[in-house]
């Protein structure tokens, strides 16, 4: 498994947003997160990558426990070794894009390699290379952020995580904050990542995408997994009556 | 008095004048950050310090604080300091100046976006490396126009050092127009208070343009 997260809980103050979350991400998987707002599917995401702190449950990459709960409910993280090697397997791309306007698009995907991994700088330079042409930026490396789309600058997030060589790459809604125009061109490249077998979980309302690209579909709602299959059954067949309820609004273009 | 003993005269002065500014800006640029940060610490009792230190540096007029070091070692504490009224001209100008850049880099820091800080942190940036290689860099474009200001102003506070006697170009200015009955040194001093200033903000604007290529 390359991630493993069991019986998660999560409040902010009095409001419980994840009540009790498992998910199991094997190698080359992928997995789409799908579900109404607040439905705790981005709090999941940030959970998984410790941007949040979890309440309860337990967190595994590579089979390795890195947030444990003891009996009595006291959660503990790994000291800063363990951290640094559980960031080191996954890569998260924000819906803000969040990259760093003072970097150019080289420097954006190349600092991290270098200072926190102490990879080679021509290694690091052909790998980053190699990515952005992926990607399609391969004339764009001497960019700012400022100077490209914003369907650009999510490619160049997620050629950024990539270059660190993630075991998993997490997508928190990539396309929310991009024009229709602008969406095709992201999920392009992610469905491409798909097909290379790159381990994904992706938060996301672009059901029909979501259809396409998935290996399993979870479908989420106040803070609990409603739902859980391959496309085909989440979509085309849903068991619970809050999944089609979701799935006949959305088709009613209320999401 | 001809015009250029008149000149020659305040010249020095103007040297004394550029040497406050100078070391005022040495010694509170970066004290100002290290305020800043403090103001940040999770210690109550650290930043509870630093707040009192920056109202009343900011509350008080800075006339005020120049005497207080000039003449408080001696009537609070009975010490007699030799050479004493330019340092404490120095220290007066740096504290002063240093709550002011304080709180110009706090509200630098906190305009940033928390995405900058969650992005670095799932790349494994440290603490510190995120500071000066990703918030630091983008707080200095942010402050520049406020930090221009604030030294804009101190060119012309230093005229204040008067106050202790100091033989800054506005000193001598005011002797020498005392003495000759002239309104010319006041004008030299305007003159060169303008320019002062003109090249300043000059300045400024080059290092403004020079972190343009960004948004």
């Amino acid at each position: 498994m390359v991630l493993e997260m069991n019986n998660i809980k999560k409040s902010f103050g009095e409001n419980e947003i994840l009540k009790d979350i498992s998910l199991k991400v094997d190698k080359g998987e992928v997995v789409s997160i799908i579900g109404p707002s607040g439905s705790g599917k981005s709090t999941l995401l940030r959970c998984a990558t410790f941007l949040e702190k979890i309440n309860g449950g337990t967190v595994k990459y590579m089979d390795e426990v890195i947030a444990d709960t003891d009996a009595n409910g006291k959660v503990t993280y790994g000291d800063k070794e363990t951290m640094k090697r559980a960031r080191g397997y996954f890569g998260l791309v924000f819906q803000q894009f969040n990259l760093f306007p003072h970097y150019s698009v080289f420097k954006n995907c190349a600092e991290a390699p270098a200072i926190i991994q102490g990879r080679d700088k021509d290694e690091i330079k052909e790998s980053v290379t190699k990515i952005l042409e992926k990607m399609g930026l391969g004339e764009r490396a001497d960019f700012y952020p400022c100077q490209l789309s914003g369907g650009q600058q999510q490619r160049v997030a997620i050629a950024r995580a990539l270059a660190m060589k993630p075991e998993i790459l997490f997508f928190d809604e990539p396309t929310s904050a991009l024009d229709p125009e602008l969406t095709g061109e992201v999920l392009k490249v992610i469905k491409q990542l798909a097909e290379e077998d790159m381990t994904m979980v992706i938060v996301t309302h672009e059901m029909p995408f979501a259809k396409a690209v998935s290996d399993r579909v979870i479908f989420m709602d106040e803070g609990y997994i409603v739902e859980e299959g391959t496309p085909e059954e989440v979509f085309d067949n849903p068991q619970m009556e809050r999944t089609k309820q979701f799935l006949k609004n959305y088709q009613n273009g209320q999401y | 008095m001809t015009l250029a003993t008149m000149l020659t005269t305040m010249g020095e002065g103007m040297l004394r004048t550029c040497l406050i500014f100078v070391l005022t800006l040495v010694g509170s640029l970066p004290l100002g950050m290290i305020v800043a940060l403090l103001r940040q610490s999770k210690s109550k009792l650290v930043s509870g310090v630093i707040k009192v230190y920056i109202s009343i540096m900011r509350g008080t007029p800075l006339m005020l604080q120049l005497l207080a070091w000039y003449f408080g070692p001696y009537y609070l504490f009975k010490m007699q300091i030799r050479d004493w009224r330019f340092p404490a001209i120095i220290i007066g100008f740096v504290l002063n100046y240093a709550a002011y850049f304080a709180e110009i880099y706090r509200g630098g820091i906190e305009s940033m976006p928390v995405g900058q800080y969650e992005a670095a942190q799932v790349l494994g940036y440290t603490k510190s490396q995120t500071f000066m290689r990703i918030i630091l860099p983008q707080v200095v474009k942010r402050i520049l126009p406020s930090v221009t200001n604030e030294v804009i102003t101190l060119v012309k506070d230093t005229s204040l050092a008067f106050t202790l006697a100091y033989q800054e170009v506005f000193s001598i200015a005011k002797q020498i127009s005392a003495s000759q009955t002239s309104f010319t040194p006041f004008l030299i001093a305007g003159v060169f208070y303008f320019i002062a200033n003109y090249v300043v903000a000059y300045g400024m604007e080059r290092i403004e343009k020079a972190f343009d290529y960004y948004k």
